[in-house]
């Protein structure tokens, strides 16, 4: 994503499509001297701000950056000034002979986005993570070995809170891939890692959150062990559910959900693609091993969605536990028809309508998905397009 | 789907087809599977390398791949080495860093001497659009010079917003000093003008050499820890104060 764009409804929704709301423009290239390397513009992750106001507000970063940004809405204007023209121009003041008070009158609705603060310079690695805390006054923001934690006033400070970088950095064998901030207790993170472990910490605990408050790791399978085993339990996502009891990650087979209070293994574990399994040499050539996809929690936490390979992605119902594989694609799904279930065949005899593993596209792969908080509306992202889905009832 | 016909080298399982040629088409073995995996891990890590700044997580991983099936290899006594005595299982800090291994890998490509056979896989000169042969001899990783103290190519953490980080990128140098021979003092600043190595590297003291001392096949898999530096060391720190306090220019 280059650009942040914010869709909303357009009024009439017979082409079921969406009107793009606002576009701006976050990040612009930069070009790092010291270096000689170009830093991207490319987002990595946004998240919005609890509202407080009428204007939204949101943190986007790149590999480096951080920005900041005020989106507000303006749809009325104030008219009949006494000493301006309607055009702005100055009235000659003797010809004013009356006064009134201004009004403001309806106008086309526009959208601005105002950069409102930019954290630079903190990170060495690029960032993987920005999590707003509870206290909505601080946020973190993770690179591969470090977490900073940052006031949204401030800008040119930042605390470190986590740092893994070993003495010698011969030594790396685990990076920082995800982070988090519980969403109920602002003294409480976790971040996850590329050997697939997650670490809880307390910033209560000590400056330097270097020594975690819990572990949490599962026992490897050893049935399932191979030289990919480590690439594939590495975290891509970690997050936590809206009530703060359970949090959820993915890793590249699997989703797992996780219970605070417990940290030798998750409570429930759903597999996305298990028939990738056997792929997995391919997948490393190809690099789609490496592919990181995230995942969300509905409002209620009752389902969890995550992205796959062929514009699919799917969703796991934790109470019935039945669990559904959509695709998001123009060519197979009218607007405003129900979207039909799909299913891969693994092996053996493809059924009608089933989809062999040969014949997915690695190409298409949904990396990011969301869900609304409070209703059963989700936003799935394909290369190149945004796709937003909504439940069938009324 | 999948690149080139390198399927058959992969350890996926196959969907064996009823064609005249199933019975014929014999499964790699896992001796060459491994190899191949090996292989292709190299030239990733390699691939890593060649950027400026590689994405760390990938590196990492693929970097621990390799060393799995480095220990897998060691245990199993197929990892010939060039150690003067043989025998027994090599203890794990024996095992060189693949950093070094990717190292000597692209030294190879610049067309230095490198390592006495020479015996590094024709797939990584050719670039990684060869198909990596299964039939190169599994010799070729073995043959890693001095063992480099810390990876270039992760560290990228030797940046100069403050003085305070740079004087840590001293302390790295120094620390790279203590565990190398004095003859590779001057070796450190040969490449001062190379524009592969950027300035970075450089001051931090690791992309070393490109010619090959002398002694460092014969060093073969150093140990972790650092000798103890010797008279000639100290020499060469101060001359090298020196010069890092030109280069930073203060």
């Amino acid at each position: 994503m280059y650009t942040s764009y914010l869709k909303n409804k357009i009024q009439s929704h017979s082409r079921g499509e969406y009107n793009v709301y606002s576009t701006f423009q976050s990040h612009e290239p930069e070009f790092d001297y010291l270096k000689s390397l170009e830093i991207e513009e490319k987002i990595n992750k946004i998240r919005w701000l609890p509202q407080k106001n009428a204007a939204q507000f949101l943190l986007s970063t790149n590999d480096k950056t951080i920005k900041l940004w005020k989106i507000s809405e303006r749809d009325k204007r104030p008219e009949g000034y006494n000493l301006k023209e309607e055009d702005g121009r100055y009235r000659d003041p003797t010809t004013v002979t009356t006064l009134r008070v201004p009004v403001f009158r309806p106008m086309d609705l526009m959208v601005e986005a105002s950069p409102r603060r930019i954290f630079a310079n903190a990170h060495t690695y690029h960032i993987n993570s920005i999590s707003i805390n509870s206290d909505y006054e601080t946020y973190l923001s993770a690179d591969d070995l470090r977490i900073n934690l940052w006031h949204l006033e401030i800008t040119d400070r930042s605390f470190n809170i986590v740092d893994i970088k070993p003495a010698n950095m011969e030594e790396l064998t685990e990076v920082i891939t995800a982070a988090e901030f519980h969403p109920n207790s602002c003294n409480t993170f976790v971040y996850s890692s590329s050997k697939g472990t997650i670490r809880l910490c307390d910033m209560r605990a000590s400056a330097l959150c270097d020594r975690h408050s819990k572990l949490f790791e599962e026992p490897e399978d050893p049935s399932n062990r191979s030289f990919f085993s480590e690439i594939i339990s590495s975290i891509s996502d970690v997050k936590f559910s809206h009530s703060g009891r359970y949090m959820m990650t993915r890793d590249y087979l699997s989703v797992k959900i996780w219970d605070l209070n417990m940290e030798n293994r998750p409570v429930e574990t759903y597999q996305v693609h298990e028939y990738l399994r056997s792929k997995l040499c391919s997948l490393y050539e190809n690099d789609c091993i490496f592919d990181k996809f995230e995942c969300c929690w509905n409002g209620s936490d009752s389902v969890v969605m995550t992205g796959s390979y062929n514009n699919f992605f799917r969703m796991f119902d934790r109470n019935t536990k039945r669990d559904i594989t959509l695709e998001a694609s123009r060519e197979n799904n009218k607007p405003r028809t129900v979207l039909k279930p799909r299913k891969v065949c693994a092996s053996g005899k493809r059924k009608k309508d089933e989809i062999s593993v040969d014949s997915l596209d690695f190409n298409k792969k949904i990396l990011h998905t969301a869900w609304h908080p409070k209703e059963n509306i989700i936003a799935v992202a394909t290369t190149n397009n945004l796709y937003i889905f909504q439940d069938k009832v009324n | 789907m999948f690149a080139r016909g390198l399927k058959r080298k992969c350890f996926d399982h196959e969907e064996e087809g009823d064609g005249p040629l199933a019975g014929f088409r014999a499964v790699p073995s896992y001796d060459l599977q491994r190899q191949s995996l090996l292989d292709m891990s190299l030239v990733k890590l390699q691939l890593c390398h060649m950027l400026v700044e590689p994405n760390l997580c990938r590196s990492v991983l693929i970097a621990n791949t390799v060393r799995q099936i480095q220990e897998e290899m060691t245990q199993d006594g197929t990892w010939r080495m060039a150690a003067p005595q043989g025998g027994g299982p090599a203890p794990l800090d024996r095992l060189v860093s693949t950093d070094v291994l990717c190292r000597s890998a692209r030294e190879q490509e610049q067309g230095q001497p490198g390592p006495e056979d020479g015996s590094f896989p024709k797939g990584f000169e050719d670039g990684p659009a060869a198909g990596l042969t299964c039939d190169v001899p599994s010799v070729t990783v073995a043959q890693a010079p001095r063992h480099l103290p810390s990876s270039s190519s992760w560290d990228l953490d030797s940046s100069r917003e403050s003085r305070g980080s740079f004087q840590k990128s001293l302390d790295q140098i120094f620390e790279t000093l203590e565990s190398k021979n004095p003859s590779s003092v001057e070796d450190l600043f040969s490449d001062v003008d190379s524009s592969y190595y950027d300035l970075d590297t450089v001051l931090t003291g690791m992309m070393g050499s490109s010619r090959a001392s002398p002694c460092d096949t014969l060093e073969g898999f150093t140990p972790l820890t650092a000798a103890p530096p010797g008279p000639g060391c100290k020499a060469d720190l101060g001359e090298l104060d020196h010069v890092v306090e030109i280069l930073v220019e203060t």
